[in-house]
């Protein structure tokens, strides 16, 4: 499981069609440790940029974390 | 390379037009075009057609001839362009090369969405395919979301505040309020767009672009050749085409758009201007965030100013470098694969003069900036009298 810090981030009350349902929901780009960068959701409590963040599992391709 | 320019162009009416189809906005465009142009359909050579998502929105696959020969020009090059909301720039960009370089001499580009027949959490859909369907969309982001996360960083890298964004809705509102074409025509106080209901933090309704129907047209010549057209060409002085990463997470830095300064710096370039000389322009306003962005990348302002630049009305109708006299995506309206050429029929508009009520005094050289998806594809034109 990866660890980062939130590079960016949102809360999303309008979702797409398939993600009606999960409304209002958290995404965020992580830097990860040892470079790179991946766009995930957030799960728990909300995070704002330069917090650090830990994998929590990855769900259909994507990757879950929460504030460390 | 020949100078070209542009002979005449037609627009719609932006907004939800639920008796209309794709084509019959298409086609309206064009005619109007031909019209303004005195060209008759035999007259084009090749035809172009800036179109994001027909197929997902109305259903219609093999849209260029669909809507070419409905103008009644049929036997010639009919070609459509997709680069997500720079789709029509982008084929007024492969319009121009073909005059440019000589291989024709008039040549028609139209650009047309038809997009309100969809739910809007349809639409969020749809249009989210114009970004990484394999990553960053499949968390659940919309293009609103993708934005906002730009917002975001900044405003935490530049102090960038709401009020400076809630600042570009108020003007691009003030100034669709006085376009007879415009989908919204409703001035909005500062108050009001501060407190829209929220869309993606930090960005509410007033934030985001209209999803609108609508269709532009333009009719492209050899500059030598215009004279037996108009009397009122208006010249491409300078014009790029560039792109990008299309994930947003592998830019290095998102709250700037290289595929915009790229373009914009070609552009000058060829044009033999720079920002400085640049009196007004069209720029993609899809979100609050990405005028302001714009106005940076393009040099208006420095890096990080472009919040305070809109707030304190560098870019107002009134202020010493209008932007988005039209309304902009916001006021005026963003159906998407017809939004490039659309900006270039409003700056054409005011250098001919003839923008009625939202006219400004200083109209000889204009610039369009059109940009797909979160920065992935831009194209900028300057437009001038001479």
């Amino acid at each position: 499981m990866r660890n980062g810090r939130v590079y960016t981030e949102t809360v999303i009350y309008s979702p797409p069609e398939a993600f009606v349902k999960e409304a209002p929901y958290q995404t965020a780009i992580v830097t990860l440790e040892g470079g790179g960068r991946v766009t995930g959701r957030i799960e728990g409590e909300r995070v704002v940029i330069d917090d650090r963040v830990e994998e929590v599992e990855e769900r259909g391709g994507v990757p879950f974390f929460r504030k460390a | 390379m020949r100078p070209v320019a542009v002979i005449g162009f037609g627009k719609t009416r932006f907004g939800a037009f639920p008796d209309r189809d794709l084509r019959s906005l298409a086609v309206e465009a064009g005619q109007r075009s031909l019209a303004k142009a005195n060209v008759r359909p035999a007259q084009i050579e090749s035809f172009f057609l800036g179109n994001f998502a027909g197929p997902s929105f109305v259903g219609q696959n093999h849209l260029a001839p669909y809507v070419s020969t409905a103008i009644g020009i049929n036997g010639v090059p009919a070609t459509r362009v997709e680069a997500a909301c720079a789709s029509s720039g982008s084929a007024f960009y492969h319009g121009w090369t073909e005059v440019a370089a000589g291989v024709r001499d008039i040549v028609m580009v139209v650009g047309v969405e038809k997009m309100t027949s969809q739910t809007t959490a349809r639409t969020s859909e749809i249009l989210a395919e114009a970004g990484d369907c394999s990553g960053e969309m499949k968390a659940g982001n919309t293009f609103a979301s993708l934005f906002a996360m730009i917002a975001r960083r900044h405003m935490h890298d530049f102090g960038t505040k709401k009020e400076h964004l809630a600042a570009v809705a108020v003007k691009n509102h003030a100034n669709g309020a006085l376009n007879p074409d415009a989908h919204m025509r409703k001035a909005i106080t500062l108050e009001q767009a501060m407190n829209g209901k929220p869309i993606a933090d930090p960005l509410n309704l007033y934030d985001c672009s209209l999803i609108s129907d609508g269709a532009a047209a333009v009719i492209l010549a050899p500059l030598e050749r215009a004279a037996e057209f108009t009397d009122k060409p208006v010249r491409v002085l300078g014009i790029a085409q560039a792109s990008d990463f299309v994930a947003l997470d592998q830019k290095e830095d998102i709250t700037t758009f290289p595929a915009v300064r790229r373009a914009g710096e070609q552009a000058y370039k060829m044009a033999g201007v720079g920002p400085q000389d640049i009196e007004f322009g069209e720029l993609h306003d899809c979100f609050t965030i990405a005028e302001i962005i714009a106005t940076e990348d393009l040099g208006f302002v420095k890096r990080g100013g472009g919040g305070a630049y809109a707030f304190e009305g560098c870019t107002a109708l009134k202020g010493p470098r209008p932007m988005n006299t039209s309304g902009g995506l916001k006021a005026k309206g963003h159906p998407v694969g017809a939004t490039g050429v659309a900006q270039i029929c409003d700056v054409v508009q005011q250098i001919r003069g003839e923008a009625g009520e939202r006219q400004i005094a200083r109209h000889s050289l204009g610039l369009t900036e059109n940009l797909g998806g979160s920065g992935a594809t831009c194209v900028v034109t300057i437009l001038g009298a001479r």
